[in-house]
């Protein structure tokens, strides 16, 4: 290679460097020029939004950052925007706080607010146990029927939302605690085994052996007829569900039964009382209230 | 400055010293695995030490059956180690592919692929192990191998050191199964693809300026008055590498047995330091490294002069001024000040021409040469690299802009770029110097089927589209989603919503996944069938035979 004669690619016609690596030279063509001129324009770009925009940090003399010629600042956007939703939220939000619970329900403007501030609020907090649309899971209720564990009202509903359950930090939680039969030794396993088949009919469904059943009912009169009532159909009042219906929480099948007995449940749900405001709360009771099973 | 010259007793200076430094770095882990204060520290530094005493003994074995020949003879390219190199970016890259599929089919059935006893198999686990393994493990073993071969070809130099360019190979190799291992096992920094905790990240910085004296010890002892293009941006790599991976894990472990430690920075300035160094890593890993192997690959393989010298001056020193301010546009709208979210965005604007550089030309190098596009898929596949490069180089600055990150910031729309990028242009260009150096190096006449890699290109083609489309889909569906009001000013979807959403365009991603990882298990065997040195009778009429003469093993004679 040779920096004194001129090196021309035959099939370009381009003059090259001269230099040669492994057998690679470099054409010395120019630099596009549309690639230049877009490049100048994004340069005069920058340059207009910097001085259009906050920019330059705080050099020394500055005191401050640019602020930019047109004044924005995020700062001031996002504190404009969260006033302009609370002033829109406003009028609807106030009328909410003051209202009862049924008057919500019963005013149509108020109540479609509530349903759409509940709808929004569920989503974010509930759904994630409950479902989407309260549809339930295995160990989370299903809120879009008529079984209700506590209290299918309007008002126990907001009242089990403010204070949760068996949320141990709330002192007006709804709280019961259902013993550990099995695991706390208070009844054998053949015993379990009795009052599992004796479950098994109160929903009308056959026992796995009718000798146990028979021998399960005197169980169930001694140990569990207290809470869940002498017939099985529960007691809202403290939280005990009906046996005698085709809902069951944790699995209806002989072992989810089994293991209920042996462990015990006891589910817990916190209170929503501490993190959401008042008006967020009156309307996921009237939202919940409506999904399909309030009383 | 050749060490080779005082040999004694079978060991030459190089060794002597590596030996040195991996007797001291085993007395180190030792010491750490005696005073381990937590399991995984111990287990890390026992694998630590188990590793280098295998290391040490195998150096010993091979030293012992060296007789009088020279190991290092300066009148050869050190051809053996870049052999390697292909082997071991082929064998990363299918692992981090394979995981790449695996929390892709987690995101899409999260119920199926969730094994509550195997902590290991955790999302949260995995897509650090996915993302190290294929940008680091994968692309940083193309790197190394790439970089040790052109530097050797375009200097007409043997690489500096001896056995100093076995110990970065080597030693990057342990610094993967360390920080991979230490994902599984849950250790981490918790720093977005910077997660290895503190001792691995100092055995990186010693391996690294190891690779550091390798790459300038040949520069300085080369035969061509010029520096060819392509060693620039390995140098470029190389150099901000080591700044970045340095000032990004500066902290402070624990104890020294300890596997836990706390960063140097906190709130917002970490997170500006953080995305200084994510930004950048795409730039000067992704970009001005994989840039070096095309400068060299392409004309290289098409037998063209490259485009334009001017050009590839100008775009260097720009790319490389304007990419390193361009990170806070990670952080627009969140604490960071305004005016750095600005500086973020007007940089990320003014890259997108010195970007457009490389791609222009490594494009018109083709002039004269169209032809190959058609007749060598190896070419086609390298080509088109570069129009994915212009294609995610364009996107990233627009993406840059505040109002439209607003809109992408956050979303699948992210990782459809990410990916548009490191599957199209990164992986493609990888694949094509593979191809390239397995026929060279072994000196193939040609490949061993022709007609496989034009399998290879189209079904990761069309498995990088429907990546890219299925997360452009998803990206804005939720991006609107979440920001969607009704009429009472309440947020219309609550976010599980906008994670149903996604779950077509995730089904069609994780196909698009399982199609680029067929390709690439197809070009493995491909490849390895090369190598061994079989070639498929039945070639395709139009199959071109080969591009290039294999290249010479023994340097050429200098001027």
């Amino acid at each position: 290679m040779s920096d004194h004669t001129k090196d021309i690619d035959e099939t370009t016609g381009v003059e090259t460097t001269g230099h040669e690596w492994d057998g690679i030279k470099e054409l010395n063509n120019p630099l596009p020029r549309w690639w230049l001129y877009i490049w100048y324009g994004t340069i005069a770009f920058s340059i207009a939004y910097m001085i259009a925009m906050p920019a330059l940090p705080a050099l020394p003399g500055l005191g401050t950052n640019t602020r930019g010629v047109l004044g924005a600042s995020d700062r001031v956007a996002v504190a404009e925007q969260v006033d302009k939703m609370r002033a829109d939220r406003m009028a609807a939000g106030t009328a909410l706080l003051s209202a009862s619970l049924e008057e919500i329900e019963t005013d149509r403007s108020l109540q479609q607010f509530a349903m759409a501030a509940g709808e929004s609020a569920f989503g974010d907090n509930c759904a994630t146990c409950h479902g989407a649309g309260g549809r339930g899971a295995i160990g989370y209720p299903t809120l879009a029927d008529d079984v209700w564990l506590w209290d299918g009202t309007l008002d126990g509903i907001e009242y089990t939302i403010r204070h949760g359950i068996r949320h141990e930090e709330d002192p007006e939680t709804r709280f019961s605690q259902m013993p550990a039969f099995g695991r706390d030794g208070l009844l054998t396993r053949a015993q379990i085994d009795d009052v599992v088949n004796h479950v098994l009919t109160l929903s009308g469904r056959e026992a796995e052996s009718e000798d146990a059943a028979g021998r399960g009912a005197d169980i169930f009169a001694a140990q569990c007829a207290l809470c869940h009532g002498p017939n099985g159909t529960g007691d809202r009042t403290q939280g005990a569900p009906n046996l005698t219906d085709q809902t069951w929480l944790f699995g209806s099948e002989y072992r989810d039964i089994y293991n209920s007995v042996y462990n015990a449940r006891n589910a817990h749900m916190p209170a929503w009382g501490e993190r959401l405001d008042d008006a967020t709360i009156k309307s996921l009771a009237v939202y919940v209230h409506s999904l399909g099973g309030g009383e | 400055m050749s060490t080779t010259t005082l040999r004694k007793g079978g060991m030459d200076t190089s060794t002597v010293i590596v030996a040195t430094m991996l007797g001291i770095f085993a007395i180190l882990a030792v010491f750490i695995a005696g005073n381990a204060t937590d399991r995984l520290m111990g287990i890390h530094a026992t694998v630590f030490f188990a590793a280098v005493a295998a290391w040490l003994l195998g150096i010993g074995l091979w030293a012992g059956k060296l007789g009088d020949r020279d190991p290092f003879d300066q009148t050869k390219y050190e051809d053996t180690l870049v052999k390697f190199g292909i082997f071991t970016s082929m064998f990363w890259g299918i692992a981090g592919f394979l995981v790449g599929i695996v929390i892709a089919l987690q995101l899409t059935w999260p119920n199926i692929f969730y094994f509550e006893q195997w902590g290991f198999t955790n999302f949260g686990r995995l897509r650090p192990l996915h993302t190290s393994a294929v940008i680091f493990a994968f692309g940083g073993n193309v790197l190394l191998a790439t970089s040790f071969h052109v530097v050797q070809r375009t200097t007409r130099a043997r690489l500096f050191g001896g056995m100093l360019p076995w110990f970065v190979f080597w030693g990057y190799q342990l610094f993967i199964v360390i920080a991979a291992t230490g994902y599984l096992m849950g250790i981490t920094q918790s720093k977005e693809y910077a997660e290895p905790e503190w001792y691995a990240d100092l055995w990186l910085t010693v391996v690294w300026v190891a690779y550091l004296l390798v790459f300038l010890g040949t520069l300085w002892k080369r035969k061509e008055p010029h520096i060819y293009v392509a060693n620039w941006f390995y140098l470029s790599f190389i150099v901000t590498i080591a700044m970045l991976h340095i000032v990004n894990n500066l902290s402070l472990p624990v104890s020294l047995g300890s596997s836990k430690s706390y960063q140097l920075f906190a709130g917002v300035q970490d997170a500006l330091t953080q995305w200084w160094y994510g930004h950048n890593a795409v730039g000067f890993f992704l970009t001005t490294g994989f840039l070096a192997i095309m400068y060299y690959f392409i004309p290289k393989r098409v037998e063209r002069p490259v485009y334009s010298y001017r050009l590839s001056i100008v775009h260097f020193w720009s790319l490389i001024f304007i990419y390193i301010w361009a990170g806070p546009h990670h952080l627009h709208y969140t604490a960071l000040p305004q005016w750095a979210q600005t500086l973020g965005m007007t940089f990320s604007i003014m890259l997108w021409m010195p970007s457009w550089g490389g791609m222009i030309n490594g494009v018109m190098t083709l002039s004269g040469a169209w032809d190959k596009l058609r007749t060598d898929p190896v070419v086609r596949m390298m080509i088109v690299s570069l129009a994915f490069y212009g294609m995610s180089t364009f996107e990233g600055p627009l993406m840059s802009v505040r109002a439209v990150n607003s809109l992408s910031h956050y979303t699948e729309w992210g990782i459809g770029h990410v990916h548009s990028g490191a599957l199209g242009w990164v992986g493609f260009i990888s694949f094509g110097a593979l191809y390239c150096l397995t026929q060279w190096l072994w000196k193939r006449k040609s490949l061993y089927s022709v007609a496989l890699v034009e399998w290879h290109f189209w079904l990761a083609t069309i498995g990088i589209v429907f990546y890219m489309v299925s997360m452009w889909f998803a990206g804005i569906t939720e991006g609107l989603m979440w920001r969607a009001y009704n009429e009472f000013g309440f947020l219309e979807y609550s976010f599980v919503e906008t994670v149903e959403a996604k779950h077509i365009s995730y089904i069609i991603r994780m196909a698009g996944g399982l199609l680029y990882f067929s390709g690439a298990a197809i070009m493995v065997y491909n490849l390895v069938r090369t190598a061994i040195g079989h070639e498929r009778i039945n070639q395709p009429a139009s199959a071109p035979s080969v591009s290039s003469p294999p290249a010479a093993a023994s340097l050429q004679p200098a001027e």
